[in-house]
């Protein structure tokens, strides 16, 4: 371990309290969004208005959230418009207090020279169950496979992993879960980890 | 969705012409992984990996620990690339935290990256040789890599699982006189690989069997996600260090490789190239480096996010892009961490490589995508 003393160490002592961390990003907001990222966003305003909240503008990054029904159109535009062609990643995130789950897409361009450092995150909300049945209850979300080829098997691992159904998607099988897994899915925060 | 059996238990009706065979899920020198693939005599008809047989739930367990503590399990995917697949979380935490990496750290960061890379494209290549019975080129690369594990021994204490990257730079400084060690190996290391040319890749033998097999067109590569070495023989010039570069990759001279034909052969020369880039880079980056001056930023213990906060963070890997998704909210633990792994984003390809192939060439197909089956599971 070095020993830099002129480094002062990062965090500040107080405990960060939610409400004054919803406050510290507005400020930053203010001052400058990057050109570029912001002329993305400015484009999927202006086509789908009110439809689509842009959640942030960072550099490199523009991340917009949509409605369930709204995700398939949205991701359309992106591909034939703005050029995005594959998705890098595709990630679940469980928020039982909302009682929802998020979809996150990662979209990246290959053929477009312009789009290469960007990422679009695109992210959407799902109803969650207290008691889930994956594939037969209200957890469900339209598959964008047919839009963006790669997500298969990101779809495929959030089924089995948070239990959110993708209409439309071909192959609803479990990918790397055992077949005969009997318990809730396992990334959803009420799945506890044994002695934790 | 059959309510009575799991889907992958119910009955299936078959043509009586197909046969199913599971090939795996034993051990084929990397982790368990299995193909069902059906076969219509000697060609592939249709072809269904399934992935899982060392699934860890590193994402779970990533969520019970704090951003220092996640450090050593996160490594273990891939334990031949372990800095490269910290790296994207590295950075994304620094991010969160608001973290400046000091210089010199930064370039010990990308020779450590560049050795790793090395060291799991000789492991890969070793089993890529042995795959198609060529045993010499198993025992080559196996000994020549112990060339850069001494290396990244000295650098950071242990011979795989490191654990040397940190938010705020590395652990530990360099040891005295590395870097004339470490030009004097890397200048043998690229004079050996220079060799495989002669006994692997230009032999008839390995060319016979990997050219035009599994050709994946630059169109498909594009709409099925592909990334790395994969992607790049395929003609798609997409390299992050180039297109996105992270840390000091934007001041140091290299290239990428680009092959055009989208075969086994392309798929399976790429990371070897890549090895002489990184040769490049490493020697680059010596001289470069800042000659001393601190490694680190101390941290407090349980570093905070600041509220609600997401972070995408890729990294250029032996296996192509290397994205980790955190989010936090505000708690020393991350809310959720996503690895998304070039070997996950590969495997897609495979049921397209294979249909139509013999049987028989399966194996040169299969490993020349890259992929390591623990990575892609997680």
């Amino acid at each position: 371990m070095s020993s830099d003393s002129d480094n002062e160490p990062i965090e500040t002592t107080s405990d960060v309290t939610p409400a004054s961390t919803k406050t510290n990003p507005t400020p930053e907001k203010e001052i400058e969004l990057p050109k570029f990222e912001k002329g993305l966003a400015d484009k999927i305003v202006e086509k789908f208005g009110t439809r689509v909240k842009v959640a942030f503008v960072k550099p490199d990054r523009v991340r917009i959230n949509v409605s369930r029904d709204d995700i398939k159109e949205v991701a359309e535009f992106l591909r034939d418009v703005l050029n995005f062609d594959h998705a890098e990643s595709v990630s679940g995130v469980d928020y039982p207090q909302d009682k929802e789950i998020e979809v996150v897409y990662h979209l990246g361009s290959y053929t477009d020279s312009s789009l290469s450092r960007q990422v679009l995150v695109l992210a959407t909300r799902a109803q969650r169950e207290e008691n889930p049945i994956p594939g037969n209850d209200a957890t469900k979300l339209p598959s964008l496979r047919e839009v963006f080829y790669s997500v298969e098997f990101h779809e495929r691992e959030i089924f089995e992993m948070f239990g959110v159904y993708f209409q439309g998607h071909p192959d609803n099988r479990r990918l790397l879960l055992p077949e005969d897994w009997a318990d809730l899915p396992p990334l959803r925060k009420d799945f506890a980890i044994k002695g934790r | 969705m059959n309510n009575e059996l799991p889907p992958g238990l119910a009955l299936q009706k078959v043509d009586e012409r197909i046969m199913t065979l599971n090939v795996g899920p034993q051990h084929p020198g990397s982790g368990h992984m299995r193909i069902i693939v059906q076969i219509d005599g000697d060609f592939i008809v249709a072809c269904d990996p399934d992935p899982g047989y060392v699934h860890r739930g590193e994402e779970k367990m990533a969520e019970y620990r704090n951003y220092i503590t996640n450090i050593p399990h996160l490594e273990r995917p891939v334990i031949h690339d372990s800095c490269n697949i910290l790296y994207p979380y590295v950075l994304g935490v620094e991010e969160l935290l608001g973290i400046e990496v000091p210089e010199r750290a930064k370039y010990i960061r990308v020779i450590a990256s560049e050795l790793n890379r090395c060291v799991y494209t000789m492991y890969w290549l070793a089993i890529y040789g042995i795959f198609l019975g060529h045993s010499t080129m198993f025992m080559w690369p196996a000994g020549d890599r112990e060339l850069l594990i001494d290396l990244l021994e000295k650098m950071t204490g242990a011979r795989v699982t490191h654990a040397h990257f940190v938010p705020g730079g590395v652990r530990n400084d360099l040891p005295p006189n590395f870097e004339d060690v470490c030009l004097r190996q890397v200048n043998y290391f690229e004079k050996r690989i220079k060799e495989y040319a002669a006994i692997f890749y230009d032999n008839p033998i390995l060319i016979a069997r990997t050219a035009n097999t599994g050709v994946l067109s630059r169109q498909d590569a594009i709409r099925l996600g592909t990334t790395g070495s994969v992607l790049r023989a395929s003609g798609v010039d997409y390299d992050l260090r180039k297109k996105e570069p992270y840390d000091i990759y934007d001041e140091l001279d290299f290239q990428t490789n680009v092959l055009k034909e989208g075969d086994s052969y392309a798929r399976s020369k790429i990371p070897w190239l890549d090895m002489m880039e990184s040769c490049r880079i490493i020697r680059h980056a010596l001289q470069k480096m800042p000659k001393s001056g601190s490694v680190r930023v101390k941290l407090k213990p349980n570093p905070k996010g600041k509220g609600l906060d997401s972070v995408y963070k890729r990294v250029e890997s032996g296996r192509g892009s290397l994205g980790c998704y955190i989010v936090s909210d505000g708690k020393p633990e991350p809310y959720r961490v996503k690895l998304s792994v070039g070997s996950f984003r590969n495997l897609i390809a495979l049921p397209y490589l294979l249909k139509g192939e013999k049987l028989g060439n399966m194996p040169a197909v299969y490993w020349s995508l890259n992929y390591w089956p623990v990575e892609a599971d997680r």
